[in-house]
C-alpha cells in the first residue's frame, strides 16, 4: 500500500525541514446534525525550517488545524501540502506533540520513545537513535521508569523525545508547555529553540501565550474567533536568544493582545 | 500510708523504669506468640484429657500435633529475631494462630468431647484429618480430575472470550453480528445449559468443558470489549502520527491498554466457572471434587465433605492467587493494584 511504500523510502535529508502549504482550508464539525464551522478559508505558507507560532482565542480551531496538518483528519475544503505532496494521512515526517504528553502508561520511557521506530519496523537496526533522543532531552537515566513515575515536565520531555526520534521534517506542537509551571516552561522554551536551531525542522507551535510565541517564533499568526480566520501574520525579526524584556517584543505583544481584543487593559 | 507508698514508688521508680519498657517491648513482640502457644496447648489438652464420645482414630495424633505447633509457635515468635524473614512472618501471623488454636479447641470440645453440636453433621477435627490420611488416593484423584477439567475449560473460554472481545471492540462489523448474540446468550447462567449439553455433546467431559468455557467466556468477552472500546483515542492519534499500521494499533495499543479490564474479566470468569465446575461434576462427570462431595453426601460421610470443601477452597483461592500473580507481573506499570 501507499503508506507502506512511503514509509520504506529512505529520508534523504532528515535534518532539513519541509515546506508546508495550507491552501484555502475550511473545516466544520457535525454536532447533532448542525454544522459547526471551525476553520474558514485559512491559507498559510510556511518555508522549510521556519518556526511559526499560531495564536488565537481558546476554541477557535487551532488544534483542528494541527490535526489536518498531521493528516489525522481531512479538511472539508481546501488542501494541505508538505513539500508539494498532498497530505492525506499521518506520516512520521510530521509528528505531533500534544498538550497532554499522552505517554503509553504500560511502556517504559525508553519504549515510549522507541514507539515510532517500532511502528515503522526499523527499531532493531536503529536502537541508538532512541538513546540519542533520550540524551537530547536529558532523560537517559530514566529510560526504565514508567510514565506514572515522572513529573509533568519530564513526561512532556519524553513526549518531545518520542517525536524527535523520528527526525520529523515538520514538528507540530499543540500547546506542549501549557500545563507546566512557569520555571519549567522557560527552561523548555530555551531547549526547544536550541533543538530547532540544531535540527532545522519546520516548527508549527500552537500557544495561548503571546510572550511564548514572540520569544520562540520567527512568525506569529493570529486567528480570529471561531470559525478561525487568519487575522494577522506578524514577522518577528529578532535574533536568538531573545530577551523577554526586549522593547521590540513588548511592542509586538501589545499589538497582538490588541488583535485578540485585550487593548483596553494593555 | 498511701502517700508513703506513693513516694516509695517514685523513689524506686528510676531503676524500674529502665526495665519496664524492656518488658513492654518483649510482651509486644512475643506476647501474642505465647498466647498462640497457649491456645494450641489448650487444643492438645482438650484432645487428650477427655474421652471421645465417638470412635476416631486420630485423636491422639491431633493432640500431639497441637503440642508440636504450640512449641513451634512459642520458639518461633520468641526467637523470631534469629529466624530472619520467616520469624517476622510468623510474628505477623501470630494473632491468627491464636484465633485458629482457640477455634479448633472450641470445635474439638463441642464435637468430639461433649457433642454439643449434633454429631454426624459436625465431625470433629480428627475425623477430617482421618479423611486426609485414609482416603487420600481417592481425594487426590478427584483433585486431579477437577483441575484438568477446570483448566481445559477455563483456558478455552478465556482465549475465545479475549479474541471475541477484541474483535467486537475493534470492528464495527463483528460487533454488529456478535453483540446481539452475546446479549441473548451471555446473561444466561451456564448451568442452565446443563441438561441440553449433556445429551448433545459426545461425552459428559466435553459437555462440562464447554459449559466452563461458556461461563468463563462471557465476562472475559464483555470486559475485554469494554476495555478496548474505552481506550482513549489520543493513544491512537499518537501512534498513527508515528507511523503505526492497524495491526500495530490493535496489538500494541488497544490490547495493552485494555489489559487491566481483561484481568477483571478473567477474575470474574474464574468465579463463575468454579460454580459450573462443581455442578457439572455433581450431575454429569463421575469424577472430581464436586462428585466426591456428592458421593460423600450419599454415604452420610460428613467428615469427607468438610475435607473436600477445605481442599476445594484452597484450590479456588490458589487459582485466584495465581491469576493475580500473573496480573501483577504483566501490569507492573500500574500503580496501586489490589493485593490478594
Ligand atoms: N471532534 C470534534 N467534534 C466536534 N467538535 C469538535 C471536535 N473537535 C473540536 N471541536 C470543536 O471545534 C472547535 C475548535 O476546537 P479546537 O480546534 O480544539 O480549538 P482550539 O483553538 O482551542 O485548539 C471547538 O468549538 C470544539 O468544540
Ligand atoms: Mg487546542
Amino acid at each position: 500500500m501507499v503508506a507502506a511504500a512511503a514509509l520504506a523510502e529512505p529520508i534523504v535529508h532528515p535534518s532539513v525541514g519541509a515546506a508546508l502549504d495550507i491552501e484555502q482550508v475550511s473545516h466544520a464539525f457535525d454536532i447533532d446534525g448542525a454544522a459547526l464551522p471551525v476553520l474558514d478559508d485559512v491559507s498559510i505558507s510556511v518555508e522549510p525550517g521556519e518556526f511559526v507560532a499560531l495564536l488565537g482565542p481558546s476554541g477557535c480551531g487551532k488544534s483542528t488545524l494541527l490535526r489536518l496538518v498531521a493528516g489525522l483528519d481531512k479538511p472539508k475544503a481546501g488542501s494541505l501540502r508538505e513539500d508539494e505532496a498532498r497530505i492525506t494521512r499521518p506520516h512520521p515526517s510530521r509528528v505531533v506533540v500534544f498538550q497532554d504528553p499522552t505517554l503509553f502508561p504500560w511502556r517504559t520511557v525508553w519504549d515510549n520513545v522507541a514507539l515510532g521506530l517500532e511502528a515503522q519496523g526499523i527499531l532493531k537496526s536503529q536502537r541508538q537513535r532512541v538513546d540519542d533522543a533520550l540524551d537530547l532531552v536529558g532523560l537517559a537515566s530514566f529510560r526504565n521508569a514508567y510514565p506514572h513515575q515522572l513529573s509533568g515536565g519530564m513526561a512532556q520531555r519524553v513526549a518531545l523525545a518520542r517525536a524527535l526520534v523520528n527526525d520529523p521534517k515538520i514538528l507540530i506542537l499543540d500547546e506542549p508547555l501549557g500545563k507546566l509551571d512557569s520555571l519549567t516552561r522557560i527552561t523548555m522554551q530555551a531547549e526547544l529553540v536550541s533543538l530547532w536551531q540544531r535540527k532545522g525542522f519546520t516548527t508549527l507551535l500552537v500557544t495561548h501565550d503571546a510572550e511564548e510565541a514572540l520569544v520562540l517564533a520567527g512568525r506569529v499568526i493570529v486567528f480570529s474567533e471561531r470559525p478561525a480566520r487568519v487575522k494577522a501574520d506578524i514577522r518577528v525579526d529578532r535574533p536568538y536568544p531573545r530577551h523577554r524584556g526586549d522593547p521590540y517584543l513588548a511592542d509586538l505583544r501589545r499589538q497582538i493582545l490588541g488583535l485578540l481584543g485585550l487593548d483596553a487593559t494593555w | 500510708m498511701s502517700t508513703y507508698s506513693l513516694s516509695d514508688g517514685l523513689a524506686s521508680g528510676a531503676p524500674r523504669s529502665s526495665r519496664a519498657p524492656l518488658l513492654a517491648t518483649w510482651l509486644r513482640d512475643s506476647g501474642i506468640g505465647v498466647l498462640a502457644s497457649v491456645a494450641w496447648i489448650a487444643l492438645g489438652l482438650s484432645c487428650l484429657w477427655w474421652e471421645d464420645v465417638g470412635d476416631w482414630s486420630r485423636t491422639h495424633s491431633l493432640g500431639i500435633a497441637a503440642f508440636v505447633i504450640a512449641a513451634a509457635a512459642l520458639f518461633g515468635t520468641v526467637g523470631a529475631d534469629y529466624l530472619g524473614s520467616a520469624g517476622r512472618a510468623l510474628r505477623q501471623r501470630a494473632p491468627w494462630l491464636v484465633a485458629l488454636g482457640a477455634f479448633l479447641t472450641l470445635w474439638e470440645v463441642a464435637t468430639a468431647k461433649f457433642a454439643w453440636l449434633p454429631l454426624p453433621f459436625f465431625p470433629p477435627p480428627q475425623a477430617i484429618i482421618e479423611v486426609y490420611t485414609d482416603d487420600l488416593p481417592k481425594l487426590l484423584d478427584s483433585v486431579i480430575a477437577s483441575v484438568k477439567l477446570q483448566l481445559g475449560g477455563y483456558i478455552i473460554g478465556a482465549a475465545v472470550g479475549f479474541l471475541t472481545g477484541v474483535s467486537i471492540g475493534w470492528s464495527r462489523a463483528v460487533g454488529y453480528w456478535v453483540h446481539p448474540v452475546l446479549r441473548f446468550i451471555g446473561p444466561l447462567p451456564a448451568t442452565a445449559w446443563l441438561p441440553i449439553a449433556f445429551f448433545t455433546f459426545p461425552s459428559s467431559w466435553s459437555a462440562s468443558t464447554f459449559l466452563i468455557a461458556l461461563a468463563t467466556g462471557f465476562p472475559v468477552t464483555v470486559l475485554t470489549w469494554s476495555g478496548v472500546a474505552s481506550v482513549s483515542s489520543a493513544y491512537y492519534d499518537v501512534a498513527r502520527t508515528l507511523g503505526a499500521k492497524p495491526s500495530f494499533l490493535v496489538l500494541k495499543v488497544a490490547i495493552p491498554a485494555a489489559l487491566p479490564h481483561v484481568f477483571v474479566g478473567l477474575f470474574m470468569g474464574l468465579g463463575s466457572s468454579f460454580a459450573v465446575l462443581v455442578v457439572a461434576e455433581m450431575i454429569g462427570v463421575k469424577a472430581g471434587l464436586g462428585w466426591y462431595l456428592q458421593w460423600a453426601q450419599g454415604w452420610a460421610a460428613y467428615a469427607n465433605m468438610y475435607a473436600a470443601l477445605i481442599v476445594m477452597s484452597l484450590l479456588c483461592s490458589g487459582a485466584i492467587t495465581l491469576l493475580f500473580a500473573i496480573r501483577d507481573r504483566l501490569l507492573v506499570w500500574q500503580k496501586g493494584t489490589v493485593k490478594w
